[in-house]
């Protein structure tokens, strides 16, 4: 029961993304055009995510932690 | 009548002018006020205005969620790219055209069709065209039965399958007062009319279709209204577009509302008058149009004007809203000009006994000097009527361009309309007519309040049997339409360019033929279409229209 309220919401959310980019309208070669670029974006978009965002995270870290390093130096000689 | 006052501490806040809240508030469309405390209470005008409303004016206008503006303008930006990549493939012939083009031979002459200005015809409007022109094939009563079509190239051409969709609920008719009948007394007198005179009358009102018919509807129309004379016309549309050029010419003013009907405009371009326009339903935006006309007159000459016109609708029927009259007949007063009243919508369907917006808000008809109306809605025929001075309707006897060559009404129609006049006004010796108007209300009120605990968007007034039910997404424009008829309820729905590009809506006529049952079958439906297609999308910040405060630098003037 629970698998098929399941399918049922995606089945309606799938309505609801036809209706709002108008693909409800569409002949289905048309449709097949729409989704096919759109799917490839995502796809793109995806993996350049996979491949960059872990890399990008942690130069950004590395970036703060020099930070905060350099600044518990000084507090650190101040004291002295 | 006095002119408004100024009304101070109205709400027991800082004191207001006229019922305005300043801007500084954050007002929003149509005077919606941000943040007022109990946002459900009404709030009377009965203290804001002077004392000229005698009820509480209940009107509302909710502004559209960004969310959803947001995703309309996306959904018509895919549309407008794939409306481009199919034009492409037309012009290179890769698809066949299916719409109007010239003959090979023509190709080289000055061009016929004006291939980018049916751009949202061919397509948008092809699309979801399945949705209007519906063939109906019996009497368009509360119930209709519709012939069933089915498209194989995507709307372009339709056949029928032979199949007639009975009892489907009509929610699109024009029916207000439930006169659309084919069995009854209004059916029968008619028949007994058309076995009399026939059907057609060969002729003009002033050449010799001038029956004795027509000579009794229009005493009997006056005699409804209130006024001192009437004259009756074929066809409502013409009513409007042919007798404005014969009231107004040049050197004339035409002070008309935003979203005033085609015929009103019509006729008022046709007159040859100046036309301004003021801004919906807002009495501030029209005051100030009247003052700079007598302050600065005519453009050039500096000159006052001949004539200064108001026009204005009764019900406005993209909206549902429903006019101030009683601050229009106070600034017609003040300023000396005229008003020419449409009733198109709201004569039979308004005010207790049914004689329209006049009676709704307590007025005088004498205050309003052209009471123009139609036969078209309430009355279950056709045709639209003018009524005001003896001086006027003789004038337009002897002027109008639709008594003069427009052919007179057909005498069955003329008895249609004789008969259902008399039973509104109880002459006809039962109580029929007065139920008919009650039931009318009662549905109004039932049908909106039900479908605004629901949730949906849903414009206009209180009392106005015009529901707008908001759409916005052009895709849902169809898929309503579509869901609607598959669960046997007819109803209309409209987009651009009779609505402004993102408000689409679907608008429902209620009726005094509809039964509760019948109402509250629609209403589930609508319940389940709307979750299906998550139309709901109201958020029950309904805050009651104020004033809306004047903003000096939005009103424009168009010089015609």
């Amino acid at each position: 029961m629970d698998i098929k309220s399941m399918k049922n919401y995606l089945y309606w959310l799938y309505c609801q993304f036809e209706l709002i980019t108008c693909s409800y309208l569409m002949e289905p070669w048309e449709k097949l055009l729409f989704y096919t670029f759109n799917i490839t974006m995502l796809i793109m978009v995806l993996y350049t995510a996979y491949v960059f965002v872990p890399v990008h995270i942690s130069m950004a870290f590395q970036f703060f932690l020099q930070l905060f390093g350099n600044q518990h130096e000084n507090t650190v000689s101040v004291v002295k | 009548m006095e002119r408004p006052e100024p009304a101070a501490a109205a709400l027991g806040a800082q004191p207001r002018a006229n019922g305005c809240s300043g801007a500084a508030h954050g007002a929003l469309r149509n005077g919606y006020v941000r943040g007022l405390p109990a946002p459900d209470t009404q709030i009377n005008h009965i203290v804001h205005n002077g004392g000229l409303y005698k009820r509480p004016f209940n009107e509302a206008f909710e502004e559209t969620p960004m969310l959803v503006a947001v995703l309309t303008y996306v959904g018509y930006g895919v549309l407008t790219l794939f409306g481009y990549l199919r034009d492409f493939m037309r012009q290179w012939k890769i698809e066949k055209c299916q719409n109007a083009t010239e003959r090979e031979e023509q190709k080289d002459f000055v061009p016929l069709y004006q291939d980018f200005e049916n751009f949202y015809t061919r397509n948008l409007y092809m699309r979801i065209r399945d949705s209007w022109n519906r063939p109906i094939c019996s009497v368009p009563g509360a119930k209709v039965d519709m012939m069933e079509r089915v498209s194989h190239d995507y709307n372009w051409t339709f056949k029928y399958t032979g199949r007639v969709i009975k009892d489907i609920i009509n929610m699109g008719s024009y029916n207000y007062l439930g006169f659309a009948q084919n069995a009854g007394t209004c059916q029968e007198a008619a028949a007994k009319v058309l076995s009399q005179y026939g059907a057609g009358v060969c002729s003009t009102r002033q050449e010799m279709g001038n029956l004795d018919k027509h000579e009794e509807l229009e005493k009997l129309v006056a005699r409804f209204l209130g006024v001192e004379s009437a004259m009756a016309y074929g066809m409502g549309f013409a009513t409007n577009s042919m007798n404005i050029p014969a009231l107004v010419g040049k050197g004339c003013l035409i002070l008309s509302d935003e979203l005033n009907h085609a015929s009103l405009v019509l006729g008022a371009r046709l007159s040859g008058a100046t036309i301004r326009i003021f801004k919906h339903n807002n009495m501030q935006s029209l005051e100030k149009l009247l003052k700079d006309a007598i302050v600065h007159g005519q453009p050039r000459t500096r000159r006052p004007w001949k004539k200064i016109l108001i026009l204005v609708e009764g019900v406005y029927s993209m909206e549902g809203s429903i006019v101030r009259l009683p601050e229009v007949i106070a600034l017609k007063k003040k300023y000396k000009s005229y008003l020419y009243l449409d009733e198109a919508h709201s004569i039979g369907a308004l005010g207790p006994s049914g004689r329209g917006v006049v009676e709704y808000f307590g007025l005088n008809p004498e205050d309003v000097d052209v009471m123009m109306g139609t036969f078209t809605k309430s009355f279950g025929a056709a045709g639209g009527y003018i009524g005001g001075k003896k001086e006027l309707i003789d004038y337009l006897r002897t002027y109008s361009h639709s008594a003069v060559y427009a052919t007179s009404l057909s005498p069955p129609v003329v008895e249609q309309i004789i008969t259902s006049m008399k039973c509104i006004m109880g002459e006809d010796g039962t109580t029929v007519g007065k139920a008919r108007v009650q039931q009318l209300a009662e549905n109004t009120r039932y049908f909106r309040r039900r479908l605004k605990e629901m949730g949906f968007i849903i414009y206009g007034n209180e009392d106005s049997p015009v529901v707008p039910l908001m759409l916005y997404m052009p895709a849902k424009i169809g898929a309503f339409g579509r869901e609607m008829l598959k669960r046997n309820i007819g109803v209309v729905v409209v987009g651009f360019p009779a609505t402004p590009i993102i408000e689409s809506r679907a608008r429902f006529c209620l009726s005094a033929a509809h039964t509760k049952e019948m109402l509250d079958m629609a209403l589930k439906v609508i319940d389940e279409v709307g979750d299906l297609l998550q139309l709901k999308y109201s958020r029950h910040r309904l805050v009651p229209l104020l004033d809306r405060p004047f903003d000096e630098t939005t009103y424009e003037e168009t010089e015609d």
